[in-house]
């Protein structure tokens, strides 16, 4: 009631916050507006005022929490091993490759669920095939950067685009659109708790500079 | 991505995939292992980039090399995804093939699906590997054999122009027909790691050992004219994270 929730202190959460719970092209299009930010909030168990990076504590606690949150993304079966593989492509040399790949993933897997969306809720739908090459390539893409259960909807998807089933399709594309959110949500979680342990890192082992 | 000059001694490898993921991913794979790669994002582009041209009434002729093009980027092997718009791999597999100059490129093909009859056609149409995407380190490693293959082969051309130091000119010039010696040129990182029975690359050879590293390429090395090698060597089983169908040249897929 009153206006739409608050403003705490001077941030606004973003797609995160309110409800996790998803309605498909509503929720897609809040995601949408996500991007992977610097932002973090402080957390210090200690009253001290001081954030805890500051005390040279965040980074170990935060690297106990990105372990977490991959662990339980496996166990979840939301990502699989080809997830890992890709962090151990990034190193020195390339060192925001799960970010970079991760983020054009987003953006193509976007495109092709509002281009399936479109094709689904044409009134004489019947480009099947069509719907099945976007499919593909969502497919492909989410299976190459270890999105397990995305990939896994986009084969119930394609089944049924198989069978010309459209009512099996729109099920298919509101859960693939839960799936995909969900998703974006999680990695996005993931990216952040690397950035602070990143700066906390930083504070405890300044870096050389050549 | 740059050009690969001819004098480059790193392996050139070029990728081909529509998806721009998928480019990233093999990117990423083949420089972590210390390759050179260039990608396009499609079987048109690739074929341009070999500096093919094709015949325009398609006959099954070999089409015609640009001389310029080719003596620029010297390319020693394609990896390309079956599924493309357009040229498939498979398509783009048969042209390599079919042309005299480009053939004895070897050409390893990507698909996100397992299908026997693809991949066996894929082989019998001379692909030298068949990955399952989505392609891991591990799968590079199946390449070796190949790598190896054509860096002994480059090497063999590339004997003029490298800068050899005076202790061993005298046995090169003796030893023309032979390879140069691995030790005097950037090593790519996986000839290292390759069990073989030649010495580590790392060592500085004394002349003895140079004598005996071109013996021992001599022995090993019993078709050093034959530019393409048939499929009779078996691949050194690499211990592989997940079980997957293992296709080379020697397989047969029913």
């Amino acid at each position: 009631m009153g206006s739409g929730g608050r403003l705490t202190g001077n941030r606004l959460q973003g797609v995160v916050g309110g409800r996790r719970g998803c309605n498909g092209a509503e929720e897609l299009a809040r995601a949408g507006a996500c991007e992977v930010t610097g932002e973090w909030k402080s957390r210090s168990p200690v009253k001290t005022g001081l954030p805890l990076w500051m005390l040279g504590l965040g980074a170990d606690l935060l690297w106990a929490d990105m372990n977490r949150l991959l662990a339980f993304l496996f166990h979840q079966g939301v990502l699989d091993e080809q997830f890992l593989q890709l962090q151990q492509l990034q190193d020195e040399t390339s060192p925001n490759f799960v970010s970079e790949v991760v983020n054009i993933y987003f953006h193509e897997s976007e495109k092709l669920l509002r281009n399936l969306r479109g094709l689904l809720m044409e009134r004489e739908f019947s480009d099947y095939k069509k719907m099945g090459i976007h499919l593909n390539q969502l497919m492909g893409s989410s299976s190459s950067i270890g999105a397990k259960r995305v990939t896994n909807v986009c084969l119930a998807f394609r089944a049924a685009t198989e069978h010309n089933n459209r009512p099996g399709c729109l099920r298919a594309l509101e859960m693939l659109e839960h799936e995909y959110c969900y998703l974006k949500n999680k990695l996005h979680e993931l990216f952040q708790i690397e950035q602070q342990r990143a700066l906390a890192a930083g504070v405890r082992y300044p870096v050389q500079n050549n | 991505m740059g050009m690969a000059a001819a004098e480059s001694q790193q392996f050139h490898v070029l990728a081909v995939d529509d998806s721009l993921i998928d480019r990233k991913l093999i990117e990423r794979l083949l420089r972590t292992s210390s390759y050179q790669v260039t990608t396009v994002d499609s079987g048109t582009k690739a074929l341009e980039f070999l500096g093919l041209r094709e015949n325009d009434d398609g006959t099954p002729n070999t089409p015609s090399v640009s001389p310029n093009n080719h003596q620029e980027v010297e390319v020693n092997m394609v990896i390309t995804d079956y599924c493309m718009p357009g040229m498939t791999g498979y398509d783009l597999l048969k042209k390599i093939k079919e042309s005299s100059s480009l053939r004895n490129i070897p050409v390893v093909i990507m698909s996100s699906e397992n299908v026997p009859s693809r991949i066996s056609r894929c082989l019998e149409e001379g692909a030298e590997e068949f990955f399952l995407k989505p392609v891991r380190l591990s799968d590079l490693n199946r390449l070796k054999p190949h790598i190896m293959k054509m860096s002994k082969l480059k090497d063999q051309d590339q004997n003029q122009k490298q800068v050899i130091p005076e202790k061993i000119e005298n046995l090169l010039e003796v030893q023309k027909q032979h390879q140069p010696p691995p030790q005097q040129q950037q090593p790519p990182q996986i000839q290292n790691e390759y069990p073989q029975p030649q010495e580590e690359a790392q060592v500085q050879p004394t002349l003895e050992q140079q004598q005996q590293s071109l013996q021992q390429n001599n022995n090993n090395n019993n078709s050093n004219s034959n530019k393409r090698k048939s499929m009779d060597q078996s691949l050194s089983p690499e211990p592989t994270d997940r079980t997957r169908p293992r296709y080379s040249g020697i397989a047969t897929v029913v």
